[in-house]
C-alpha cells in the first residue's frame, strides 16, 4: 500500500508547487492523476521516487517512508518503484533487451551493472517480460528502430523487470497516436491486475482516464481538489479542475 | 512464455547438465557499427601508446622540464606585467590582431556566401558545385598559416599576406558550413520560389537568405573565434604583427615570461568576450526564431 | 482589410531598413580596419592571380624533389601519430572532467563551474602561447608539440563533450538513476553507451584538425612537418616546400574522407 501524507514542495520560495497533497492507493488500482497544465503532476510523480526532493511530508511504500532513506536506502526503494516517461527514455543505442535488462542494475554490483554482465535468469526474464508485451521478436532490434508505441512498451518491459510494488508513469501516451495509445494503457491495467501491484499515470484525456482507472486524482495549481473512484467523476467535477469551457472537449 | 518450473533448472549444479555449456542469450547481433567503434577505438588506443613510448624527448629530462615548465607558469600567471614594450603597444597590437580577425571573417562571410550558394546541391547544376566544393576541400586542407606564408612571398611581408592567407582558410570554412545550412533548407521553400519563375538569385535572398540567418550569424561568430586565434598564429610564425608577434619575441626572443602572461591574459580575455558575444547571439537567434 | 496591409508595409519597411543599416555598419567596419590595417582590398584582390602563378612556377615539383620524399614522409607520419595521440589523451581527461561538469551528470554546482572555467581557459589560450611557453622547458622535442596539442584539445573536447552529454543523455540517465542504479551504472549504462558515436564523430574531427595545427605547432618548435616545411621555405626550396604542402592535403583529405565514412558506419 502506498500512503502519501501532506506532501509539499516549492521550487521558488512563497510559490507553492504542491501544498498538502495526501492520498493512499491499494495494491492492484490503476490511479489517474489528472489536471491542467502546470499543475504540478509531474512534481507528485517524481518526489514519489525522490527524483525531486520534495520539502515536506510524508511517503509511506508498505509503511516505510521514502523520504526518511538514505542514499543506499533510496537506491533499494527505488528499485520497487517502476518509472515510464512520456519520451519513453530509453538508451536508443542498445537493443531492446538491453534496455529492458536497465531494470535489473538496481540488483547488481556496481561493477556488473557498469559492463552490462547480467545472469541467464535476468535475460530470460527479459525475454518472458517483452513476450507479455508483445516484442519478442525485437528483442535484439536497436531501440531506435522501434515505433513510439513499441518503445513505450520497452519501457513497461524495464519497469516490471524490476520487480516493482509501483510504476509511476508521466504522461505515458502522450507522444502515441490514439490506437497505441489504447494498446498502451489497456496493458498497463491488465499489468496491475497481474502482478498486483500500483499502478500511478499522469493524464490528460480524462475519457482514457475514466475508462481504465480505479481511482482519480485531481490537481489544480498544487491542490489535490479530488480524489474519489473512476465512476464517480462528474462532469462539475471536471469543471471544477479545468474551468467550464473546457468540459465539453474534454469529455469528447 | 516461459512458466516457473521451467526457470527452476538454473538451480541445478552445472556438472549435472548432460550439456556442459549451457546455451547464452545473446545481447545484441553483431553489427558493423559495433565493429567499427571497437576498431577504431583499438587503433587510436595502439597507436597513441606506440607514439607515447616512441616519442622523442630530445635527451630532455622530463622532471627537469616539468619543473622549469611550473616555474614559467608561475611567471605568466602570476607575476605578468607589461615588459619592455608598455601597455600602450601592446593595447595597439592586441588591436590591430582583433581588426585582422574581424575584416578576414567579413571577408570570408560574403565571399564564403556566394560560393556556397553556387555549391549548394539543391540549387545549383552538379558539376559547378562538386568542382566547388572540390577546390574548397583542397584550400581547407592546407594550414592558415602555409596560406599566409605563400602570400607573404606573393604580396611581400605584412598584414596584406596575414590578411589575404587568413581570407583563405575563412572562406574554404565558411562555403562549407554555409552550404551544408542551404542544403538542410526544406525542398519546397525552394520549389515553391521557382514554380514561380523567380530568378535564381531572387529565391536565394527571398528563400534561401532568410531561412538561414540563424546559423549563418552562429556560423560566422564561430569563425570570428577561429580568426582571432590565427590572427595570433600568424603573427607569431608568420611575423606578421600584431599580439602574435609581440607574443613569439616575448616568449622566443626576449624569453620575458612575465610579458607573455599579460599578454595571455589579454588575449584569453578578448577570446572568452568573443565566446560570450556568440553564446549569446547564437541563443538569440534560436529563441526568436 | 487596410490596417494590417499598412503594417505589413510598415514592418517589411522596417526591416529592409534594419538590414540596410546593418550592412553599412559591417561595411564601415571593414572600411576603417582596412585602413587601420593599411590593407588595399583592390590590390589584395590583385594579389591572389599573382599568388597562384607564383605558386604554379616555384612550387612545382620537379623530378629532383623526389629525392625529399622520404624526409617529407618521415615527418608527416611523425606528425599523424603526434596528432592522433594528442587527441587520444585529450579524450580520455576530456570525458571524466565532462562527466564531472556536465549539467545532468555534474556532481555538483562548484564542480561544474570549475569544468567549464578550466575548459574556457585551455581552450583561449592561444597554441602559439602553449607552444612557445613549452619550448622554452622541453626544447626543440616532439614532446613541446605533443603537450601543445594536448593542452589546447582538452579544453575544446571538454567543452564539446559537456555538450553532447547535456543534448544526448538527460533521458537515458533520469530513466536509469529511477530504476536504482548507482552513479557508474548511469554512467556507463546510460550515457557512454548513448553518446559514443558523438564522441567518435569528435574525436575523428579534431584528429584532422590537430594535423593542420600541428603545422603551426612545428614551425614554431622545429619538430614534425611544420619543419621540415619551414626549412624548405627558408632556404628557397620551394619545389619541396610545394611537395611538402601536397602531402599535407593529401593526408588531410584522406582523413576527412576516412572519417566521414566511419561516421556513416557507426551512426
Ligand atoms: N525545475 C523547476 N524549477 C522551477 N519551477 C518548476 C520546475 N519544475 C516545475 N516547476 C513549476 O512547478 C509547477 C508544477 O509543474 P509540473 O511540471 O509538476 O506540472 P504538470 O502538472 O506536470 O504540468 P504538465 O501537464 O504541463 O506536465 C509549475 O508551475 C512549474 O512551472
Ligand atoms: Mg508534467
Amino acid at each position: 500500500m502506498l500512503e502519501v501524507k501532506n506532501l509539499a514542495k516549492s521550487y521558488q520560495k512563497d510559490k507553492p508547487a504542491l501544498t498538502d497533497i495526501s492520498f493512499k492507493v491499494d495494491s492492484g488500482k490503476f490511479v489517474a492523476i489528472i489536471g491542467p497544465s502546470g499543475a504540478g503532476k509531474t512534481t507528485i510523480l517524481r518526489s514519489l521516487n525522490q527524483l525531486i526532493k520534495d520539502d515536506d511530508g510524508q511517503i509511506l511504500l508498505d509503511g516505510e517512508d521514502i523520504r526518511a532513506a538514505n542514499k543506499a536506502e533510496l537506491r533499494k526503494l527505488r528499485r520497487q518503484i517502476g518509472m515510464i516517461f512520456q519520451n519513453y527514455n530509453l538508451v536508443e543505442r542498445l537493443t531492446v533487451i538491453e534496455n529492458v535488462l536497465h531494470g535489473r542494475l538496481g540488483y547488481k554490483s556496481t561493477i556488473s551493472g557498469m559492463i552490462g554482465r547480467y545472469t541467464e535468469e535476468e535475460k530470460r526474464e527479459a525475454l518472458e517480460l517483452l513476450d507479455k508485451v508483445g516484442l519478442s521478436e525485437f528483442a535484439l532490434q536497436r531501440c531506435s528502430e522501434l515505433s513510439g508505441g513499441q518503445k513505450q512498451r520497452v519501457g513497461i518491459a524495464r519497469a516490471l523487470i524490476q520487480h516493482p510494488k509501483v510504476i509511476l508513469c508521466d504522461e505515458p501516451i502522450a507522444s502515441l497516436d490514439p490506437a497505441s495509445a489504447q494498446n498502451v494503457m489497456k496493458l498497463l491495467k491488465d499489468l496491475t491486475v497481474e502482478f498486483n501491484i500500483i499502478c500511478i499515470a499522469n493524464l490528460h484525456q480524462i475519457g482514457l482516464a475514466k475508462e481504465h482507472a480505479d481511482q482519480i486524482i485531481g490537481i489544480r495549481k498544487g491542490q489535490m481538489v479530488y480524489n474519489d473512484v473512476s465512476e464517480n467523476l462528474s462532469e462539475d467535477a471536471i469543471a471544477d479542475l479545468y474551468g467550464t469551457a473546457a468540459v465539453k472537449e474534454l469529455v469528447e | 512464455m516461459i512458466s516457473k518450473d521451467e526457470a527452476q533448472p538454473i538451480l541445478r549444479k552445472p556438472s549435472l547438465r548432460p550439456d556442459p555449456q549451457p546455451k547464452r542469450i545473446k545481447l545484441h547481433k553483431s553489427s558493423g557499427s559495433q565493429w567499427m567503434i571497437n576498431s577504431v577505438f583499438i587503433s587510436l588506443i595502439l597507436i597513441t601508446i606506440y607514439t607515447l613510448t616512441h616519442l622523442n624527448t630530445e635527451n630532455v629530462k622530463l622532471s627537469d622540464a616539468f619543473h622549469g615548465l611550473g616555474m614559467t607558469l608561475n611567471q605568466i600567471f602570476f607575476q605578468p606585467n607589461a615588459g619592455s614594450d608598455g601597455i600602450v603597444v601592446l593595447l595597439q597590437a592586441l588591436g590591430s590582431s582583433v581588426l585582422l580577425a574581424i575584416v578576414t571573417t567579413i571577408i570570408g562571410a560574403v565571399v564564403g556566401f556566394v560560393l556556397a550558394v553556387l555549391a549548394s546541391r539543391n540549387l545549383t547544376n552538379a558539376y559547378l558545385g562538386a568542382g566547388i566544393r572540390s577546390a574548397m576541400a583542397i584550400i581547407r586542407a592546407i594550414p592558415t598559416i602555409l596560406w599566409a606564408l605563400i602570400f607573404s612571398i606573393a604580396v611581400g611581408l605584412g598584414p596584406a599576406a596575414a590578411i589575404m592567407g587568413l581570407s583563405f582558410h575563412s572562406i574554404a570554412y565558411l562555403t562549407k558550413a554555409y552550404s551544408e545550412s542551404i542544403e538542410e533548407i526544406d525542398q519546397s521553400t525552394i520549389e515553391a520560389l521557382k514554380v514561380t519563375g523567380c530568378k535564381f538569385w531572387v529565391i536565394v535572398f527571398q528563400a534561401v537568405w532568410p531561412t538561414i540567418i540563424p546559423s549563418l550569424v552562429s556560423w560566422t561568430f564561430i569563425r570570428l573565434e577561429i580568426n582571432f586565434a590565427n590572427a595570433i598564429a600568424v603573427g607569431a610564425a608568420a611575423g606578421a604583427g600584431g599580439i602574435g608577434y609581440q607574443l613569439f619575441v616575448a616568449s622566443g626572443m626576449s624569453f620575458d615570461f612575465h610579458e607573455v602572461g599579460m599578454i595571455v591574459y589579454m588575449v584569453i580575455i578578448v577570446a572568452m568576450l568573443l565566446e560570450f558575444v556568440a553564446v549569446k547571439i547564437r541563443q538569440h537567434y534560436l529563441t526568436t526564431k | 482589410m487596410k490596417q494590417p496591409k499598412v503594417n505589413a508595409a510598415k514592418f517589411l519597411g522596417k526591416k529592409r531598413m534594419m538590414q540596410t543599416a546593418a550592412i553599412a555598419i559591417i561595411g564601415g567596419i571593414y572600411f576603417i580596419s582596412c585602413l587601420v590595417l593599411q590593407f588595399n582590398t583592390v590590390e589584395g584582390i590583385m594579389s591572389v592571380p599573382k599568388a597562384f602563378t607564383w605558386l604554379a612556377v616555384n612550387f612545382q615539383p620537379t623530378p629532383e624533389s623526389m629525392s625529399y620524399l622520404p624526409q617529407i614522409g618521415i615527418k608527416l607520419l611523425e606528425t599523424i601519430l603526434m596528432a592522433i595521440a594528442s587527441v587520444v589523451v585529450a579524450a580520455v581527461i576530456a570525458i571524466v572532467f565532462a562527466i564531472l561538469g556536465s549539467k545532468v551528470t555534474g556532481i555538483s554546482k562548484s564542480m561544474q563551474i570549475f569544468v567549464r572555467g578550466l575548459a574556457s581557459f585551455f581552450r583561449n589560450i592561444p597554441l602559439v602561447a602553449w607552444a612557445m611557453i613549452l619550448l622554452f622547458s622541453f626544447k626543440q622535442s616532439n614532446f613541446t608539440g605533443f603537450l601543445a596539442l594536448l593542452f589546447m584539445t582538452i579544453g575544446f573536447l571538454i567543452r564539446a563533450f559537456m555538450e553532447i552529454i547535456e543534448d544526448e543523455a538527460g533521458e537515458s540517465m533520469l530513466a536509469l538513476e529511477a530504476t536504482g542504479a548507482s552513479y557508474f551504472q548511469v554512467i556507463f549504462q546510460g550515457v557512454i553507451s548513448q553518446i559514443i558515436p558523438s564522441l567518435i564523430s569528435w574525436i575523428l574531427y579534431m584528429i584532422e584538425n590537430n594535423v593542420r595545427d600541428a603545422t603551426l605547432v612545428g614551425i614554431l618548435t622545429g619538430t614534425g612537418i611544420g619543419f621540415v616545411f619551414d626549412l624548405y621555405y627558408k632556404s628557397f626550396r620551394f619545389d619541396a616546400a610545394g611537395m611538402t604542402v601536397l602531402a599535407i592535403i593529401i593526408v588531410v583529405i584522406v582523413l576527412e574522407l576516412l572519417s566521414n565514412q566511419i561516421r556513416k558506419v557507426i551512426l
